[in-house]
This record gives C-alpha cells, sequence and structure tokens, in this order.
C-alpha cells in the first residue's frame, strides 16, 4: 500500500484524530494489513502519538501488525461444531495448508485462525472463508473447497 | 460550596472540591499505601492498593481513594480488618508478577502478604503505568506505551523515539516500583543496536 492511499483514507475522515480506528479499518480491509509506515504517516497527519495508535492497533483483534493472506480461514471451534468434528475439519485444513491458527503461509494464500462460534451451530461443523459460511463441512469436503480459492 | 468537611480515621478535614480522598487523608498526614499514585500525573487508579472504607448516607462501600473525589460528611476509614484483607490480597497477586521489587515487599511485610501464595508468573510489569503516564504527561514524548490485551498487555518502546530522546532522560526509571521498566528498555535497545550490526554481516556475506 503506497503512502498517497494512506493520506486519501485520512483525508476521506477530515484528519481528524477522533476517527483514528475507522481509518485503522479502512486500512486494515484494504491492504489486509497494517504497515509501519502506514502507522507512522497516521500519527504524523493526526497528531496522535504512536504509542496510542499502536496501542489500538494490538487491542483490537481485527487489527494486524503482519501481513495476512489473500483468505482468511475461520474454523469454528465451538461446542456443536466441536461435538460434529471441527478438530478433524481443522487438522486436514492445517495439513493441506502447512499453517497452524493465527498464521499465515509464506506465499500469503491463505491465513488460519479459529473462532469459538460463528453463531449458526445448526451447520456445524462450519469453516468461513472470505465472510462466506460453508456448513456441514466434512474433511474431504473442506479439502474441495480449499481448492476454489487461489 | 467552597470547602468540604469530611472525617477521615476519626479526624475532621476540611477539602476543596476538586482533592480526592488520598489527597484529603495526606493533608491530615495519614498514610495510604499507594503504587501506581505520582503527585504530577492524573489519577488513574490501577493498583487499587489505596482502598480504603468509607460512609456516606447510611452506607459502607469500598473504593479506592486516589480516584474517589470527597465529598460532605463522608467518613473514611484507611485501616479496618476487611481494608487490610483487601490489600494483602493485591499485594499477594502483584507479587505473584513481582516477586523481587522492594516496594512490593514492604508492603507486604506491613500487612502480612505472602508473596508465594500464588503460583509465579514472573512479568515483573504490574501495569501501574507510571512510566507510560509519566513519559506522555510530564515528558509529552510518548516514547513508551502499552501494547496488547488483558493478560499479554505489556510495556513498549518505540525504538525511534527512544532512541532520541530516552538516552538523556530515563525520569521514568527512579518511577518503577518493580524490575520490569529497566529491562524493558535495555531489550529494546539491544535489539535496536544489534539490527544494524546484522545488516552490516549480511552486506559483507553477500
Amino acid at each position: 500500500m503506497d503512502i498517497e492511499r494512506v493520506d486519501q483514507i485520512i483525508e476521506k475522515h477530515n484528519s481528524e484524530a477522533s476517527s483514528l480506528i475507522q481509518i485503522l479499518l479502512d486500512i486494515q480491509s484494504e491492504n489486509r494489513w497494517l504497515p509501519k509506515e502506514a502507522l507512522e504517516r497516521i500519527s504524523e497527519k493526526l497528531q496522535v502519538p504512536l504509542t496510542r495508535i499502536q496501542q489500538i492497533a494490538t487491542f483490537y483483534k481485527a487489527f494486524s501488525l503482519v501481513p495476512k493472506g489473500r483468505h482468511g480461514i475461520h474454523i469454528c471451534m465451538g461446542t456443536a461444531c466441536h461435538v460434529r468434528g471441527a478438530q478433524r475439519v481443522l487438522d486436514t485444513v492445517e495439513e493441506l495448508t502447512g499453517i497452524k491458527p493465527g498464521e499465515t503461509d509464506l506465499d500469503l494464500r491463505f491465513s488460519l485462525e479459529t473462532v469459538n462460534c460463528l453463531g449458526c451451530c445448526a451447520l456445524g461443523p462450519v469453516v468461513e472463508i472470505d465472510g462466506e459460511i460453508h456448513g456441514n463441512m466434512s474433511p474431504a469436503e473442506t479439502a474441495e473447497t480449499l481448492k476454489k480459492y487461489e | 460550596m467552597s470547602k468540604i468537611l469530611l472525617e477521615i480515621d476519626g479526624q475532621q478535614v476540611e477539602a476543596s472540591p476538586d482533592m480526592t480522598v488520598l489527597q484529603a487523608a495526606q493533608k491530615l498526614g495519614i498514610k495510604i499505601p499507594t503504587l501506581c499514585h505520582h503527585e504530577k500525573l492524573e489519577p488513574y487508579g490501577a493498583c487499587r492498593l489505596c482502598m480504603v472504607e468509607v460512609e456516606s448516607r447510611g452506607s459502607t462501600k469500598f473504593v479506592v481513594s486516589c480516584v474517589y473525589p470527597v465529598e460532605n460528611n463522608l467518613v473514611v476509614r484507611t485501616r479496618s480488618e476487611k481494608v487490610d484483607k483487601i490489600r494483602k490480597m493485591i499485594l499477594e497477586l502483584l507479587l505473584a508478577h513481582a516477586p523481587d521489587s522492594r516496594d512490593l515487599q514492604s508492603y507486604a511485610q506491613e500487612y502480612g502478604a505472602d508473596k508465594d501464595r500464588f503460583e509465579k508468573e514472573s512479568s515483573f510489569c504490574i501495569h501501574c503505568g507510571l512510566c507510560v503516564r509519566y513519559c506522555a504527561e510530564v515528558k509529552k514524548k510518548n516514547a513508551i506505551g502499552f501494547i496488547n490485551r488483558g493478560t499479554h498487555r505489556e510495556i513498549n518502546f518505540i525504538q525511534e523515539i527512544a532512541s532520541k530522546e530516552c538516552w538523556n532522560c530515563k525520569e521514568c526509571f527512579p518511577l518503577c516500583p518493580t524490575e520490569a521498566l529497566q529491562a524493558a528498555y535495555v531489550l529494546s535497545g539491544a535489539l535496536a543496536s544489534s539490527l544494524p550490526i546484522f545488516e552490516q554481516v549480511a552486506e559483507k556475506n553477500s
């Protein structure tokens, strides 16, 4: 992400310090992570200390200070999904992508996270990829689904 | 409405409306133990050690005196069985994080706190925020801040600012009730100074 685009986003929010989280969210959704250069630019433009930005960026799980993959996989490990075999789905994904929860692969294809409930327990085991819900997942079906994401 | 009368440990004291219970007690010369309090800084209420028992309009409650404003006819007890028990518990919990802290040890002796009561989880930092707040409020440099959340919360120097500002200041060092701050500073300094060396080595080898 280049610094001009960061400036544009800051301009869009009228360079107001109270819009800090909105600005961070915009950069996060566009770039999938928050580069240090962007944070320094925001600090300078909004007159907010870098310590404050760092505190907010590390407080909320929505923000990432390291690059994330093009596709975000969220595997539900809640009670309902767990008893219906979420662990086996997770094992399959770990094996296919070679990453553990919280990690991103070297090609920046996938980032893997586990979540505790996606709120649709009747569909368990649930896997969410890029915001799309895949219900009643078996290990084999999971492997098929992952192939669709490049 | 200019002066407020309250009672602390049986003594009458006159206070101005912007004072806290802690300040009123200090005016009387009554000592309340504190860890996160500093007279140059805004009240923070992080350590909870200055907990006192207050009685107003017939009911008793336990409040943190460093952030509790004075009010008329307030009856404050700075030492009671329950207050001592709360402080002992707080000290024991903090000692699990920073067992070697001098400040904590001397308070522990006073309140009979057992430093081995809870399993050690030496993070050294007790999150009093003195260094962070001093840097932001007094020095206005913001070289150090908190990162992460909950049990993972810790202090962190911003390397670019710290390398310029901290060497000649270090005024936050004596404020720290534990050794966490110095450790964090030395660590971040070591990381920063070792980086250029790594780069030099990498350049030579390429």
